[in-house]
């Protein structure tokens, strides 16, 4: 199978802890420059997933590709499978094996940034320092792995000028800028879920990887934060795998939407299919698929 | 405490604070009747029997239920009152913020000018005792907090074994000395190097673990290399340690009577208090450094990266952040430190054993880091004279013999005193003296000093 114009494809993924499946050979693409949300009720498996995407997890099965550069990149895949290791680099673009790339790699090679269900920012630095520790690999290099910096050679003042400047440019984004010399950890709630999105993208990544963003925001934040979104999907080069129960984001901003009930994919298709899919109906409602009209009539959908 | 017609101010209950003091001192009297009550003592005939002490076990008593009496009669309403009293005025913490911001080059000005100024003031025959039992040996422990400030404060690993690295320096500069005979210059870098190495090869099959895991794992591996030094004799000559350890030179011309030593060559009348001084600058200019270089580092990608380390490892790794090799690095760092610490501290001695090397020394050097405030560098050093200047001032205090008789040795205490002020400090300044942090960058100009700092509550202290 090859991925067609897919940025990321999972496919057959598995993950078992112990007598547990979590995740049951769940196959699911998500397009270059489209918002992917992956929805389903609690414990449905979406954190596993992305823990095995952004390689936390090693999955009991299953590949899981992503895919940088020209479409025809994919052709190398199978090659790649089978030759055991962790990329492979063509005329077209570069292809990463998440399952067997570890979590750093992940980031650092591969470019998925993620962001947590429970905001884990740096609370006690700066939301500036935030932005740049994100940028620690290009200024690690930029500082000649300590060496230079310590010495004052001036290309690392460089370096540093321009991560402030990348994080200035998301903190205006994300409307932190007068935040910015501040304690992540004193942020509200709402700027700190933001903060952590920004970090992310300052990391540079071709996919972005949202835990819940919208989680604990009230409307009119979440409706900002839909804008947020669209405007990273329209100005960056970057795809985006969403996670999130609340509908008003999903239904409005997902291009495509996967979902899961017990670690199984029920539905796969755009928001309106999946909105009417009776099997998603029936997962949210917690009932059998045939007892849907029933309980709709009854509670008044 | 029964809150009278707020015009009359509070009313003091005595019954009460009798009544607690009483259950204090029951509770002393039983926590004290076996401890102090009872001791077992040999007789003529090798006996044990049992003595009986009940003045000293009423003595202890006494004084439980006083100070508990004097702490509700007189502190708790003297709290309570200044509770009450509005918040200091706002030209008060303008003075601490000057304070803060003078002290750094004011204490460099004065360490400086420290073994002038001592002999300036005692001359020839007492300086050597102020500049080397006080400046030299303050600076090593500044130089050693400094150097775990790195590994505790800013990665947040907590290291138990430090001491380790400060042996490792000290036996590789007496060793390579003494075998090769290379020059003190040569040998510091390089114990700073072998010391790094050692780190690293801690560091990698236990860096996986983390907080009180890391810290017992830690704790042995300071232990494993006192106990080989004990115990290779062959290598390390056991307990009798290793003795004429070459002293460093003056860039090549030794501190000795003889004609081309550094009083003829200079000109002057020979004295070792020349050597002394000449010691103090070099541990000065070695702390300097480590102080420098822990500046710097906090302001490059790596050090920022020990912080984020300590405040959440996972996103870390979710940033691209290699958590293995950071760790190491800091690990490398703190362990180069002591390495270079220990090899100054061997040629300072001319003799070391393992002796000087035990677990108390880390337990020092880490309540150094604690009490200083886990990450500033100011009160680290602040920690490190209060502590080993107090050891030394209670060794000085010699007419306390002649109130407690010539075998009191007020030396034997300071433990016991180590342990009050861990207390004090644990109980007013939980995160240490200085316990705030300042960011390593700023956005815009800093226009409130006060503001830029970051509260230590929201700092995590790592080794979770």
């Amino acid at each position: 199978m090859t991925g067609g114009d897919a940025a990321l494809l999972v496919e057959h993924l598995t993950m078992r802890f112990g007598g547990l499946v979590a995740v049951s050979d769940l196959s699911f693409a998500a397009r270059r420059g489209d918002i992917t949300a992956l929805i389903g009720p609690n414990g449905a498996g979406k954190t596993t997933v992305f823990n095995c995407i952004t390689g936390f997890y090693k999955p009991t099965e299953g590949r899981i590709a992503l895919r940088h550069g020209d479409v025809a990149a994919w052709g190398a895949l199978e090659a790649l499978t089978d030759r055991g290791s962790r990329s492979a680099r063509t005329r077209d673009g570069v292809l990463f094996l998440l399952e067997r790339t570890p979590d750093y790699l992940v980031a650092q090679q591969a470019r998925v940034a993620r962001t947590f269900q429970n905001i884990r920012l740096f609370p006690g630095m700066t939301a500036l320092e935030n932005l740049l520790v994100a940028q620690h690999n290009r200024l690690m290099v930029a500082s000649g792995f300590t060496l230079l910096g310590i010495l004052g050679f001036p290309s690392y003042g460089r370096a540093e000028r321009v991560a402030i400047d990348q994080a200035r440019y998301w903190l205006e984004r994300t409307g932190l800028i007068d935040r910015a010399d501040d304690p992540a950890g004193d942020l509200p709630y709402g700027d700190q879920r933001r903060l952590e999105i920004a970090r992310a993208m300052c990391t540079g990544p071709v996919l972005l990887c949202l835990d819940e963003p919208a989680a604990g925001l009230n409307p009119r934040e979440s409706a900002d934060l839909n804008e947020l979104l669209l405007a990273i999907r329209a100005d960056h080069d970057t795809s985006i795998l969403l996670i999130e129960h609340d509908m008003s984001v999903v239904m409005s901003i997902s291009d495509h939407v996967v979902v899961l009930d017990y670690g199984v994919k029920i539905a796969d298709g755009t928001p309106d299919q999946v909105r009417n899919d009776a099997k998603v109906i029936a997962a949210y409602l917690g009932v059998e698929d045939a007892e849907v009209e029933e309980v709709e009539a009854e509670v008044g959908l | 405490m029964k809150v009278d017609a707020p015009a009359a101010g509070r009313r003091v209950d005595v019954a009460g604070a009798v009544k607690d003091a009483a259950i204090a001192a029951a509770i002393g009297f039983g926590l004290f009747l076996p401890l102090i009550g009872f001791r077992t003592v040999q007789n003529m005939r090798n006996e044990l029997v049992l003595e009986t002490r009940w003045p000293l076990l009423l003595a202890f008593v006494a004084i439980i239920a006083a100070a508990r009496l004097f702490g509700s009669l007189v502190i708790a309403p003297w709290r309570e009152r200044r509770r009450d009293r509005p918040a200091p005025p706002a030209a008060a913490s303008a003075i601490r913020t000057a304070l803060a911001r003078l002290l750094p080059p004011f204490g460099l000005g004065f360490v400086v000018v420290y073994p002038l100024l001592v002999l300036w003031i005692t001359g020839f025959g007492g300086a050597v005792k102020w500049i080397d039992n006080f400046g030299i040996q303050i600076l090593i422990y500044v130089m050693l907090g400094w150097g775990l400030n790195i590994v505790v404060g800013l990665a947040g690993l907590l290291d138990l074994g430090y001491v380790a690295f400060y042996a490792v320096g000290a036996y590789a500069y007496a060793l390579l000395a003494k075998t090769f005979g290379l020059s003190f210059w040569i040998l510091l870098p390089l114990a700073g190097c072998l010391s790094a190495f050692w780190g690293i090869l801690l560091g990698f099959p236990v860096l996986r673990l983390r907080g009180d895991y890391l810290a017992i794992v830690t704790l042995a591996f300071g232990e494993i290399i006192r106990l080989i030094l004990i115990n290779w004799v062959a290598f390390s000559n056991g307990y009798a340690g290793i003795s004429g350890i070459p002293r460093p030179t003056f860039f090549g011309i030794p501190f000795n009577a003889s004609d081309d030593g550094f009083a003829a060559v200079f000109g002057l009348e020979f004295s070792p208090l020349y050597r002394t001084i000449f010691l103090y600058y070099v541990i000065l200019a070695l702390s300097l450094v480590t102080a420098g270089v822990t500046v710097r580092l906090r302001r490059l990608p790596v050090g920022r990266a020990w912080e984020a380390l300590r405040e959440d490892e996972t996103a870390c790794r979710s940033l691209g952040i290699n958590t293995t090799n950071t760790k190491l690095t800091a690990f490398a760092m703190g362990a180069m430190f002591a390495g270079f610490a220990g090899s100054f501290f061997a040629a300072r001695q001319g003799f070391i054993s393992p002796e000087s090397f035990t677990f108390l020394e880390s337990a020092t050097i880490l309540s150094i880091v604690v009490l200083g405030g886990m990450g500033s560098q100011v009160g680290v050093a602040i920690a490190a004279i209060a502590m080993i200047g107090g050891t030394e001032i209670l060794r000085q205090l010699d007419f306390l013999k002649e109130i407690f008789g010539g075998n009191f040795d007020p030396a034997q205490y300071r433990m016991l005193l180590f342990g009050l002020a861990m207390v004090l400090i644990m109980i007013w300044r939980p995160r240490g003296l200085i316990s705030t942090r300042r960011p390593s960058t700023f956005l815009k100009e800093r226009k409130l000093r006060a503001r830029s700092q970051v509260s230590a509550a929201l700092v995590e202290e790592g080794h979770r």
